[in-house]
């Protein structure tokens, strides 16, 4: 595989959901290309399809019409058996299983392959929790005792354990406080470079937005209006990017693009 | 966020992330002069090492490999396609956590190992809990025992607070709460307390016959019948359904509003939860089970008429003209009595687990199954000091 090989291929998607009855079309003739080593955020409109599409391309909703392929294989199949291998996805409120602890979490789909020998992959663990930047006190600590910063640590852990060279990111920074927020971001980044992963997220969040991003996509009136450099984005002329970006909130975090201009 | 300054832009590539169609780990040593020279090749990555028998064959090599050449041994890492962090974690691991004298790797290979050797940690210690912290956590079981009795009490006391004050304005009551709960506890529960009730009547019916029929006593069935199944089965068949259907889904209703902070956004509204959400469910039970133990008693009666019919040729007319001479209105009292009673504490049970739940998933089990346990325990006890208590009663 090249290095500009396309990790995520979506083509035509059309998303189509039965509600009550009504067709309610999603999706319409939606491109979208991901190339290796990029870090994109999905931006839209509330109900314009982010998580849909997040989740198309993890294979748990299946398209109506259209295809999505994910590191060459179709998207239907990348939940096969050793899916952690292929793709490492951190839910919005980060889907810790409850009934085990940190450590047990991390290291679940590793057990679950069934042949590694337990200190490995408890190693392998540990690795990982300190990879994300926690103490290997927490190790035995349960989901319920943990806070939210860290229930995003751990979720990233578990997602990394494998080392997918796709994760996908659902609002990543969302009910973190502004620190920890930052730190998150900071984290991300430098996997992002040590690991050589491509990234696709979901994010509300401006300043993580224009932080992050080498890429940003927009969703808007069912298709993928704009996709490219922040800078391209925002100068694109659609009421909803002059909205989400040049409003007061927006202009706010455009001022980290001035002061670090190769976040563009 | 000045620390942003330091970000750097380029980003690297690993060497190759390839995940479709991974080649199996080699492990080979060099032969002729080169002998401590080990050469890698292949996938160094958790998926493609985890086939059993690839598993087998690499560990073997791999031990076998390190006892022989030792930590003066050179590693040559650069054929390998792929090395991820569980790969790198074996050879750390297979090295002693020792770097070998001589170590051949690709840049990102060589940070792979980097990484692993520096957070490579001894396991933490699980905590273990010694004699004494065993002997505490008997206390602490009893304690827990008695802050269950605590709540317990105040709960049935705070029901009859709620009770008073919906006796004072009944106006303002939660009547569509107590509507929706009757339809759901009652009305919703007629067709399984039916189908169990028949079943049973038929059952004791047959075995009834049996017995009967070695003393002559034929017609006795109605006697029987009539006093077992409206005194007792009846009631306590009913109020041991009721429990585990509706005592559960009331301890993970209130469990899951607890879990979502429901509870709590309705405290801070200063809506009492007792008023709102305990009471309706207990007025409901109070009403719902004596109507379904009825409901209950007659589906049995039916099944056992019928099995009579077939059994011992006793016409259901005959049954039924007999029936109101054999059991005694005060036994139909009692049931009713006693059936209200086993609703009233079927809902206090269910709603005290449910209130009790922590937010979190294993809490909403363990509190469902310890509110179906109590509450069937409870009511059968109760049946118990009743059958004590009104042994003069009706027979």
């Amino acid at each position: 595989m090249t290095d500009d090989a396309a990790v995520v291929e979506v083509r035509k998607l059309w998303s189509v959901f039965q509600v009550a009855g009504r067709e309610i079309v999603v999706h319409k003739d939606l491109d979208l290309t991901i190339k290796r080593g990029e870090l994109v955020s999905l931006v839209g409109g509330s109900g314009s399809g982010k998580t849909v599409m997040l989740r198309t391309i993890l294979g748990l909703e299946v398209p109506a019409r259209g295809s999505v392929s994910v590191l060459g294989r179709p998207a239907e199949q990348l939940s096969d058996h050793g899916a952690a291998s292929r793709v490492g996805m951190l839910f919005q409120h980060g889907a810790l299983f409850s009934a085990f602890s940190v450590l047990d979490n991390i290291a679940f789909p590793l057990r679950e392959l069934r042949v590694l020998p337990a200190d490995l992959i408890r190693d392998a663990a540990l690795v990982k929790l300190q990879m994300v930047g926690l103490d290997v006190v927490h190790a035995h600590k349960m989901p319920a005792d943990l806070s939210g910063g860290m229930i995003k640590r751990v979720a990233l852990a578990r997602a990394l354990i494998m080392d997918p060279p796709l994760l996908l990111l659902d609002e990543p920074t969302a009910g973190l406080d502004p620190d920890s927020a930052d730190a998150f971001c900071a984290l991300i980044r430098s996997l992002h470079r040590e690991l050589g992963l491509t990234v696709v997220m979901v994010t509300h969040d401006l300043d993580t937005l224009f932080e992050l991003s080498t890429r940003v996509a927009v969703l808007a009136d069912k298709h993928m209006i704009v996709h490219g450099a922040p800078k391209d984005v925002i100068a694109f002329p659609h009421p909803f990017i002059h909205d989400f970006f040049l409003g007061e909130r927006g202009q706010r975090a455009m001022e980290l693009l001035r002061e670090y201009p190769f976040a563009v | 966020m000045a620390w942003l300054a330091g970000r750097i832009a380029v980003v690297t590539m690993q060497a190759s992330n390839k995940t479709v169609g991974e080649s199996v780990p080699t492990i080979q040593r060099q032969s002729g002069t080169d002998a401590s020279s080990v050469t890698l090749g292949g996938c160094w990555s958790a998926a493609a090492m985890a086939q059993p028998v690839v598993w087998d064959g690499l560990r073997g090599r791999l031990t076998a490999l390190v006892s022989e050449v030792g930590q003066r041994g050179r590693w040559d890492l650069r054929g390998v396609d792929r090395l991820d962090h569980t790969g790198a974690q074996l050879l750390w691991n297979a090295w002693g956590r020792v770097w070998p004298a001589e170590v051949l790797a690709l840049p990102a290979q060589r940070a792979m190992l980097d990484r692993v050797a520096r957070y490579s940690v001894g396991p933490p210690k699980p905590q273990r809990r010694g004699l004494w912290q065993r002997f505490l956590g008997l206390g602490e079981l009893v304690y827990q025992v008695v802050d269950h009795g605590r709540d317990l009490v105040r709960l049935v006391g705070q029901l009859l607070l709620d009770l008073m004050r919906l006796a004072r304005s009944p106006k303002d009551g939660p009547w569509r709460d107590v509507s929706g709960h009757l339809y759901r506890i009652g009305a919703t529960a007629l067709p399984i307390t039916a189908l169990v009730g028949f079943l049973i009547g038929v059952v004791l019916a047959y075995l009834m016959a049996q017995q009967l029929r070695k003393f002559g006593a034929d017609a006795f069935i109605v006697d029987v019948l009539g006093i077992a199944l409206i005194r007792e089965l009846g009631p306590v068949l009913a109020a041991i359904l009721i429990a585990g259907r509706s005592g559960s889904a009331i301890t993970a209703q209130i469990g899951v509003m607890r879990v979502t902070e429901e509870l709590d956004a309705m405290r801070v509204m200063g809506i009492s939860q007792g008023y709102r959400l305990v009471m309706p469910r207990a007025l409901a039970m109070a009403v719902a089970m004596p109507l379904v133990s009825v409901w209950t008693t007659v589906a049995a009666l039916f099944g056992g008429i019928l099995a009579s019919d077939l059994v011992m040729g006793i016409s259901p007319t005959y049954f039924l003209s007999a029936l109101p001479t054999a059991v005694q209105v005060s036994n139909l009292t009692l049931a009713l009595g006693k059936s209200a009673v086993f609703g009233v504490m079927i809902a206090v049970i269910a709603c005290h687990f449910g209130l009790r739940i922590k937010p979190n998933t294993e809490s909403l089990g363990e509190g469902t199954t310890a509110s179906v346990v109590t509450s069937i325990t409870a009511v059968l006890l109760a049946d118990a000091l009743f059958a004590v208590v009104f042994k003069d009663v009706g027979i």
